[in-house]
């Protein structure tokens, strides 16, 4: 057999596992969004999708990915510029890591203790004199806890964009008369551009289908597709009506991915 | 090459040498006891030079010598630890780079990737918020400089390395800057546009009539470009002069061996006009040293002559042989063991004896550095 043969033999594994749990649930996925509650064959769950409810709840889900992704970019630039500078880079990339390790759902129930009544957050707001407040199943709380989850994934990319950046431009920059500011703006953040982009999109993407933190942070205040999801499958058992709006929100995905581009390309390169 | 005794007088009464502390022409840059340091380190030593504007001057040295370290200095990209550094006689330590009437040809040209030809040109102009159709014309203009014409679209990747050369050269020019720096721009290229480059920007300075500030490490690059090189080692400037001046009478040790090729004997002052080196005795120029003081002395490869072993002033066994085009390039040994390079265009063979003969004035005799000797 040719070596060429063989290597192509490695890649069942992997070709197993593309299949059992990437192809097939799609598969399913699609089939059951043409499926009524009794089995039959319909298109009335996309009919459903369309009407006003569902459409609200699209936009609800966009808008607050897209607050997720903006607090993120916001925060997680400067940090990433600020890293770059830093003296111990290792220690403080691993420092922005290691809450990246710690299960997901132990740090939303740590958030539910520090923002509930009686919670860290509220007796320092009272020993301030602003007083308790709700905190717990707001906006305010959703987005928080959200972006605290995915702001390592906004900041790691544009850390890379920018330890790429050979400094010389920057020096060039200033030689050639501009301020710290025009520098900043004309030379490194356009240089830079791929990984704000690979960034957004690593936040933006799972902020759309967030339901765990919705649910637990949230409450019912916000209702986003991923909630709708769950609920669809777990609560009202309409399986149907859940895998449309998951065939839709992947397609929503997919348009994304490809609008704004595989991100790393043209920036950088 | 007879220098008056004078000049002997200054050159062999001074160790480190303070760069041409004045200046003929109008002085554009000063330095005074400028020293820098990165957490401890000293990469310049207190160091003090002028410079005239609209000459060529070049930094050579060493790669940790300090000449990117002074050039960087002057750009404003780093401040100085110690010392002051005057542009136009005022200091200009707390200007940022971008307020001062300075350019800088970067080692890998730092063109923009995301801008094409003609941005990058423009790139200084627009900072300044100039109106878009002088922006046209001066970046032409400045295209045109560099014979760069046609490919004001084209994006840098396309370019080669030459020609990115020429558009970090056209961007740096188009802000009519006083002075130009140039840090080590002909590295990159191969050896035959190195020189066609080295030819260009000689002519560029001269008809832009602009301070170049050109930094290298090739020492024949600094010889054939330059009006003044400063050689530095270790932080320090270890000679300033012409080119001639540096080739023909270099200073110390380190500079012979850096500048060219030469034989570098010890050696010591017996008195004045008399050395002596390889077990004898010579006549040569050189005075105003301590009695049996021990020194170093140089002679140039091309300044030995070859003679019958009875004639030489020296006789060496022949140890190799390399025909170089213009001479040949002979090895030996005397009879003490030292090593004798030469350059003539007559040819001797391997193991022949030969004797060597050479002009009191090709003797150059140096000072022994005391702390740090050569490199």
């Amino acid at each position: 057999m040719t070596e060429r043969a063989w290597r192509n033999w490695y890649l069942i594994p992997y070709g197993i596992w593309l299949v059992l749990f990437v192809v097939a649930p799609i598969v399913f996925l699609v089939y059951e969004s043409f499926l009524d509650l009794d089995g039959h064959w319909t298109v009335a769950n996309y009919e459903n999708v369309l009407t006003p409810i569902y459409l609200k709840m699209m936009a609800y889900s966009f808008w607050y990915a897209f607050l997720i992704t903006l607090v993120s970019l916001l925060i997680g630039y400067p940090t990433a510029y600020w890293l770059t500078k830093t003296r111990h880079k290792q220690l403080w990339l691993l420092l922005l890591i290691l809450p990246m390790w710690v299960n997901l759902l132990l740090k939303v129930y740590a958030f539910l203790g520090l923002l509930g009544t009686y919670g860290l957050a509220n007796a320092l707001l009272q020993t301030l004199g602003i007083g308790a407040r709700q905190l717990l199943f707001t906006d305010f709380s959703f987005v928080f806890v959200s972006v605290y989850i995915f702001i390592p994934f906004m900041v790691l990319p544009i850390f890379n964009a920018l330890e790429e950046l050979p400094p010389s431009l920057v020096d060039a920059a200033r030689d050639l008369g501009a301020s710290a500011w025009t520098t900043f703006r004309r030379v490194v953040f356009p240089l830079t551009l791929g990984g704000v982009k690979a960034g957004c999109q690593a936040v933006f993407i799972p902020s759309l289908s967030l339901f765990m933190i919705t649910r637990l942070v949230a409450g019912n205040r916000v209702i986003t597709l991923g909630t709708a999801i769950e609920q669809h499958f777990l609560v009202t058992q309409n399986w149907g009506m859940g895998a449309t709006i998951a065939v839709v929100l992947m397609i929503a995905m997919a348009v994304i991915v490809g609008l704004t581009g595989s991100g790393r390309k043209e920036g950088s390169r | 090459m007879h220098f008056p005794l004078s000049y002997v007088l200054i050159r062999n009464s001074e160790h480190q040498e303070d760069g041409g502390l004045e200046v003929n022409g109008e002085e554009i840059i000063r330095f005074e006891r400028v020293t820098k340091e990165y957490d401890g380190t000293v990469v310049l030593d207190d160091v003090s030079f002028a410079m005239e504007r609209g000459k060529f001057y070049t930094l050579l040295g060493p790669s940790g010598c300090g000449k990117t370290t002074i050039l960087r200095l002057i750009a404003g990209f780093i401040e100085p630890t110690e010392g002051t550094i005057y542009f136009h006689g005022k200091p200009i330590q707390n200007v940022p780079p971008n307020k001062r009437q300075v350019n800088t040809v970067f080692q890998d040209y730092a063109l923009f990737p995301h801008l094409d030809v003609f941005e990058n040109v423009a790139f200084g102009l627009r900072v300044k918020k100039m109106k878009e159709a002088d922006i046209r014309q001066k970046v032409s203009e400045a295209l045109r400089f560099v014979n760069l014409e046609g490919y004001e679209r084209r994006r840098i990747q396309e370019m080669s390395g030459g020609q990115r050369q020429r558009v970090a050269i056209a961007r740096a020019i188009v802000n009519e800057p006083e002075v130009l720096l140039l840090d080590e721009p002909l590295s990159a290229l191969d050896l035959k546009l190195r020189t066609e480059m080295q030819y260009e920007l000689r002519e560029l300075q001269r008809r832009l009539g602009i301070t170049f500030i050109f930094v290298t490490h090739d020492q024949e690059e600094a010889l054939a470009m330059s009006d003044y090189i400063f050689v530095l080692n270790k932080g320090k400037i270890q000679q300033f002069g012409t080119p001639k001046d540096i080739y023909d009478e270099p200073i110390n040790r380190f500079v012979a061996d850096f500048i060219g090729e030469s034989n570098i004997l010890s050696g010591r002052m017996i008195d004045d006009f008399l050395v002596e080196f390889a077990g004898k005795r010579f006549v040569c120029v050189d005075r105003g040293f301590a009695p049996n003081e021990p020194v170093d002395v140089v002679i140039r490869p091309e300044d030995l002559e070859l003679a019958a072993p009875e004639d030489g002033q020296i006789v060496i066994r022949v140890d190799s042989l390399l025909f170089r085009g213009v001479h040949y390039e002979i090895c030996g040994y005397d009879e003490n063991g030292n090593e004798w390079l030469v350059h003539s265009t007559k040819k001797a063979e391997v193991g022949e004896t030969v004797g060597l003969r050479f002009e009191p004035e090709a003797i150059h005799v140096m000072r022994v550095e005391r702390e740090d000797e050569g490199a």
